[in-house]
C-alpha cells in the first residue's frame, strides 16, 4: 500500500484547467520528481497539496487517512491541521527577515503549541523542547554556528538550508520543494544534493519539483513528467530519462 | 512700559502649548490603533465594508481638516441638541479621525508591500491568520512605515494650531493675543521656537526607532 495517493486532482482558474485528472502514489521514504516545463502545473500541484490552492475536486490520502476528499476541509481550522501533514521549502525560501535562524525555525512550532490547557511548568518544559529540538535540527543542516544570524546574513544555499530545517520541524509526513535548484547558483546543487540524500537516509518521504534533469537524475526514486497539466508518463528514472515514450518528453528531455 | 513681561507672556504661552501637547498627545494615541481598525476595513474582502471605508478615507483626506473641526464641535448641537462641552474634546474627535485615515493609508501601503510569501510561509506553517499578521507581517511593516508615519507625526504637531477655530487657546492663538493686545510681534517667533523644539525632539526620538529597527533587512 503506497503511503501518499493521490487521485483524479483537478483544477482551473478562472475557467482555465490547470490540472487536469492528476494520480500518483509515493511509498514511504520514496522520493518522487515532478518534472514538465513552467506552466505545466506542477507548482501549482505542489500548492494544492499545501492548501495555498484549493482543488476543484479530487482525493488526497495518507496511509488510510483522507486528507482531502468530498469534505475538503472549508473551515480555517481544518485546514490548519491538514496541511501540517505536508511541509514546504518555498523556491525563494520565504525566511523571516525579522526573525533570527533559531526563532525562524521555533516560531510555529511555540505558536502552534495550545498553551491554554498547560500548567505554567508544563508550558517552560515544552518551549524548552522546541527550542531543543530546533537546534538539533540546525545542528543537521549544519548552521549551528548562525542560530543568532539573520536571514540577510546568510548565503542562498545556507537559507535554503534553515527553510529545509524550519518546514521539519513540525515534523510533516511528506516534505515537498518548490524548485530548490532554481534560486541557487548552479555550483550549489550539488549541496542540495546532499541535504536531500541525507533525509531519504532517515526515511523522509519527499516530493520535489524541478526542471532539472541533471537534478532531478540524481534524487529521484520515481518520476512523475507533467506537461499541460497533465501526467504523460510515470515511472523509475531510468523509464523516464533513458526509455521516454512520448512525444513530449522527448522533446522536453532534448531540450533540457 | 510693558505691562506684560518676559516671564509672564513665557508663562501664558506654556499654558498655550500644554493645550497644544494635549491635542497632539491624545490625537496620537488614540488614530494610531485605530488606523489599524480603518486599514482592516479598508483591506477587507467583504466588498461593501471595503468600498465604505475607502468612501470614508476619501472624505476625509479630501476635505481640509478645519473645517472637519467646525462639524464636530457644531454638528452634536445643531442636528441632534447634544452640543460637545468641551473644545478640546471636539478637536481630539476630529483629529483622531482625520489622522486615522491618513495613518490608515500608510498601514496599507506597508501591509501591501510584504510579499505574498511572507503569508504563504505563516499558512503552510500551520498559523492562524492573526498570528501571522501579528508576528510576520506587521512587524515587518512597522520598519517600512516609521519614515512615512514621522512625517505625519510632524505635520500633526503643526496642525494642532487648527483648534484656534472655534476657539480652542492653543499656543499660537494665545501668541497672537498677546500681539494684539501688546504691540509686541516676538511671542508669535517664541511659538515658532516651541514647535521646533518639539519637532526637534520628535526627529531623535523616530530616529531611534528607526535605528532600533535597523538589526535586520527585508
Amino acid at each position: 500500500m503506497a503511503y501518499l495517493t493521490v487521485t483524479n486532482i483537478n483544477k482551473s482558474f478562472n475557467n482555465t484547467k490547470v490540472l487536469t485528472n492528476i494520480s500518483f502514489s509515493v511509498d514511504k521514504g520514496q522520493t518522487l520528481v515532478i518534472i514538465g516545463s513552467s506552466g505545466s502545473g506542477k507548482t501549482t500541484l505542489l500548492r494544492c497539496l499545501n492548501f495555498l490552492e484549493k482543488v476543484d475536486s479530487g482525493i488526497v490520502q495518507i496511509e488510510e487517512k483522507t486528507i482531502i476528499g468530498d469534505n475538503y476541509p472549508l473551515i480555517d481550522k481544518d485546514i490548519r491541521e491538514s496541511r501540517l501533514h505536508f511541509g514546504l521549502v518555498f523556491q525563494s525560501f520565504h525566511l523571516f527577515p525579522h526573525c533570527n535562524i533559531l526563532k525562524n525555525i521555533t516560531l510555529a512550532p511555540q505558536l502552534l503549541l495550545d498553551k491554554t490547557k498547560l500548567t505554567n511548568e508544563e508550558k517552560k518544559q515544552k518551549l524548552e523542547t522546541i527550542t531543543n529540538d530546533a537546534l538539533q535540527l540546525l545542528e543537521t543542516v549544519g548552521l549551528s554556528d548562525k542560530i543568532n544570524a539573520y536571514p540577510y546574513q546568510l548565503s542562498g544555499g545556507q537559507q535554503q538550508r534553515v527553510a529545509i530545517a524550519r518546514a521539519l520541524a513540525l515534523n510533516p509526513e511528506i516534505l515537498c520543494f518548490d524548485e530548490p535548484t532554481s534560486a541557487l547558483d548552479p555550483e550549489l546543487t550539488n549541496e542540495v544534493i546532499k541535504v536531500i540524500n541525507n533525509l531519504k537516509s532517515q526515511n523522509r518521504t519527499m516530493i520535489v519539483v524541478t526542471h532539472e534533469m541533471n537534478f532531478a537524475s540524481k534524487i529521484a526514486d520515481k518520476v512523475i513528467f507533467m506537461a499541460e497539466g497533465k501526467i504523460y508518463e510515470t515511472g523509475t528514472p531510468n523509464d523516464i530519462f533513458k526509455n521516454p515514450r512520448s512525444q513530449n518528453l522527448i522533446s522536453f528531455l532534448k531540450n533540457n | 512700559m510693558l505691562l506684560t513681561s518676559f516671564s509672564d507672556i513665557t508663562y501664558q504661552l506654556l499654558e498655550g502649548f500644554l493645550v497644544t501637547f494635549k491635542i497632539f498627545f491624545y490625537s496620537l494615541i488614540f488614530s494610531l490603533p485605530l488606523g489599524l481598525i480603518v486599514t482592516f476595513g479598508s483591506m477587507s474582502k467583504f466588498k461593501p465594508l471595503k468600498v465604505l471605508i475607502r468612501g470614508f478615507i476619501w472624505i476625509i483626506r479630501g476635505t481640509p481638516l478645519m473645517l472637519q473641526v467646525i462639524v464636530v464641535f457644531y454638528g452634536p448641537g445643531l442636528w441632534f441638541n447634544y452640543p460637545i462641552k468641551s473644545r478640546l474634546i471636539a478637536v481630539i474627535i476630529a483629529f483622531v479621525i482625520n489622522y486615522a485615515c491618513y495613518f490608515s493609508e500608510i498601514y496599507r501601503s506597508g501591509i501591501e508591500s510584504i510579499s505574498e510569501g511572507q503569508k504563504e510561509a505563516g499558512q503552510v506553517l500551520g498559523m492562524r491568520k492573526s498570528q501571522i499578521f501579528f508576528q510576520i507581517i506587521f512587524p515587518q511593516v512597522l520598519k517600512r512605515i516609521i519614515p512615512p508615519i514621522s512625517n505625519e507625526v510632524m505635520t500633526l504637531v503643526k496642525d494642532t494650531s487648527l483648534a484656534r477655530v472655534i476657539a480652542l487657546s492653543e499656543v499660537i492663538m494665545i501668541a497672537q493675543e498677546t500681539v494684539r493686545m501688546e504691540g509686541i510681534l516676538w511671542p508669535l517667533f517664541y511659538t515658532g521656537v516651541f514647535y521646533l523644539i518639539f519637532n526637534g525632539l520628535l526627529t531623535i526620538i523616530f530616529a531611534k526607532l528607526e535605528k532600533k529597527l535597523d538589526y535586520y533587512r527585508g
